[in-house]
């Protein structure tokens, strides 16, 4: 659709329902002048920097903590064309955190949800919905339409894919994560540069900045670890907020070849980008840390994305093929321990077993931390976390003493064991190390994992268990 | 804390963040006295401080959500005085009285 008149005014903006004609341009231009006045007011901003807001396309992957918030302030900024892309449906417990969705939107698609809550706050922007996850397949179709991109997504292999197809579009990346109490936030590939280029400091990658994933076994999720709203909500605000001041400021734009020798100061900051780090404390009213700034490394020669030797590593065609192969990369967490099946026992037959009194005497650990816990446990459970189970292995071990040192409190004679977790395989770790300390007498005193831990608990027997 | 190697020690301080100070008592900052030199006389650095970390600092015996074959597990990013160790050497960077080491896992949550 042409912009009569576009020299003078705010240009079509938003281009919204895109079948809206020049007749309701001029009213288009007025309201945008009252909408976003505010904002063009701020130096450095002015018409011109709404402009280019108006003319830009961002994608954000993901409409959970970081998506939501971080939506609302692009849609509220009057950026023209804002793709979201998530394959989820609301769920209640995403509620205190994402605040886009609504108790009245409960199994509405995450995308549609957001975007009418997008709608709401402003009309104008094009809001394109993408109600699947991204994969390999469709990375780089979806991302080649979009000036810059917002990496809002929950897990590393999701993260490395952006990443890798960001780099070989020539697209700025603005990556946030958060878990529990603790939030990250940099900018990537930006001034965007053609991948293999080294002949000077450009902007890093991903994968220049976290060259691996961390091992499965040590990564946790919201849904395990939990996230405060306003954490990971601050993540999502700050990369609105660094988005919109990349396209104000046409950074986004690859730089021209070959780059000058000394990179205007704005640039000198995004090549060595500050990873931010943002840690609130539960414990203390006032944390001295708060907000970190932390300087990272440019563009480095051996990076698998980006590097010297990267357009023999790494291209769309490989990608949408299936190489590297994401997931591998990132394995996917596989149960580190089986114990023989007679030192297990199911939720199931353990219950009938108690209720018919056939076990008898007996303790029952919980293993799982304590805010876990006190959503409930089984009758009579006694709460060691297993972190502090493996404190106390470790101490026992090296100090001497007996179990009394390690399960002090839940000794009971010979008097069996039972362990159960939250999904059962700490419980598992658990029985091991107790037999490795000798509290099962040589075999005297039975010590058992409860299989599949609360998780099975409440499928198994009692399907009201607040299991979380 | 103190080294157990002899002679002069130097004072730097260590933070940990992003899940990692659960392996460190729950403390996110830890303000210690570490040798000036390794056992062969040679100026600590960063390598010295990861194992004198896991041998004296560390109470949760999960050392490998900290440190994987010798070396500083993936997904942990170090910074020395708030700059990618990349910058400064790694492990070799040689420790100076009042650095300040910070220990980050990457998150992926969101």
């Amino acid at each position: 659709m042409e912009a009569p008149g576009a020299t003078e005014g705010l240009g079509e903006g938003g281009a919204g329902g895109g079948g809206e004609a020049g007749a309701d341009f001029g009213a288009c231009r007025d309201e945008e002048f009252e909408r976003y006045s505010r904002q063009m007011i701020v130096p450095g901003v002015g018409r011109e920097g709404q402009l280019r807001l108006i003319y830009s396309r961002i994608l954000i992957i993901g409409a959970g903590g970081l998506g939501c918030p971080a939506a609302q302030y692009v849609a509220g900024a009057g950026v023209g064309t804002i793709g979201i892309v998530d394959g989820d449906v609301v769920e209640m417990s995403n509620l205190h955190r994402q605040v886009g969705h609504a108790t009245s939107r409960l199994g509405m698609k995450k995308v549609d949800s957001l975007i009418s809550h997008l709608r709401d706050i402003n009309p104008l922007p094009a809001y394109v919905p993408y109600t699947f996850p991204v994969t390999p397949e469709n990375a780089a179709d979806i991302i080649s339409g979009y000036d810059l991109v917002m990496d809002c997504t929950d897990n590393p292999t999701t993260r490395y894919l952006i990443s890798d197809v960001c780099v070989l579009l020539c697209k700025p990346l603005v990556s946030a994560a958060s878990v529990q109490k603790s939030g990250q936030l940099i900018v990537l590939n930006c001034p965007p540069t053609p991948q293999g280029r080294v002949d000077g400091k450009y902007a890093p990658c991903y994968r220049c900045c976290f060259k691996k994933p961390p091992p499965p076994s040590s990564m946790v999720s919201c849904g395990e670890a939990g996230i405060m709203g306003p954490v990971v909500g601050l993540m999502g605000v700050a990369q609105a907020g660094e988005a919109i001041k990349i396209l104000i400021s046409s950074l986004h734009l690859p730089q021209p070849s070959p780059p000058p020798s000394f990179p205007p100061l704005a640039d000198q900051n995004l090549i060595q980008p500050t990873l931010l780090i943002y840690t609130y404390d539960l414990s203390s009213a006032i944390g001295p840390y708060s907000f970190r700034p932390l300087k990272m490394s440019p563009r480095k020669k051996t990076c698998f994305a980006c590097g010297e030797n990267s357009p023999s590593t790494l291209t769309l065609e490989g990608i949408k093929s299936g190489t590297p192969n994401y997931e591998q990369f990132c394995a996917l967490p596989v149960p580190k321990h089986t114990l023989p099946s007679e030192e297990r026992i199911s939720a199931r037959v353990f219950h009938d077993m108690r209720e018919k009194g056939e076990i008898g005497r007996h303790v029952l650990i919980d293993t799982r931390e304590k805010e876990h816990f006190s959503f409930g446990s089984i009758e009579g459970a006694v709460n060691v976390p297993f972190g502090r189970l493996l404190m106390r292995a470790a101490e026992v071990k090296r100090d001497g003493g007996d179990e009394s040192g390690m399960l002090p409190g839940v000794v009971d004679g010979d008097a069996p064991i039972f362990v159960v977790c939250r999904r059962g395989l700490d419980s598992q770790e658990a029985v091991e190390k107790l037999k490795e300390l000798g509290v099962d007498k040589g075999g005297r005193r039975r010590i058992m994992d409860i299989a599949g831990g609360m998780n099975a608990w409440k499928e198994e027997v009692d399907p009201s268990f607040p299991f979380v | 804390m103190a080294s157990s190697v002899e002679g002069p020690q130097i004072p730097i301080s260590v933070d940990f963040s992003g899940g990692l100070e659960m392996l460190f008592s729950n403390q996110r900052r830890h303000s210690l006295s570490i040798a000036a030199n390794d056992k062969d006389g040679n100026p600590s650095t960063i390598a010295f401080l990861i194992d004198h970390l896991c041998k004296n600092l560390m109470k949760d015996p999960r050392s490998e959500l900290f440190v994987l074959d010798g070396h500083i597990r993936p997904g942990i990013l170090v910074l020395i005085n708030d700059a990618d160790w990349e910058l400064e050497g790694e492990e070799e960077y040689e420790l100076k009285a009042g650095d300040n080491v910070l220990f980050v896992s990457t998150l992926h949550g969101g």
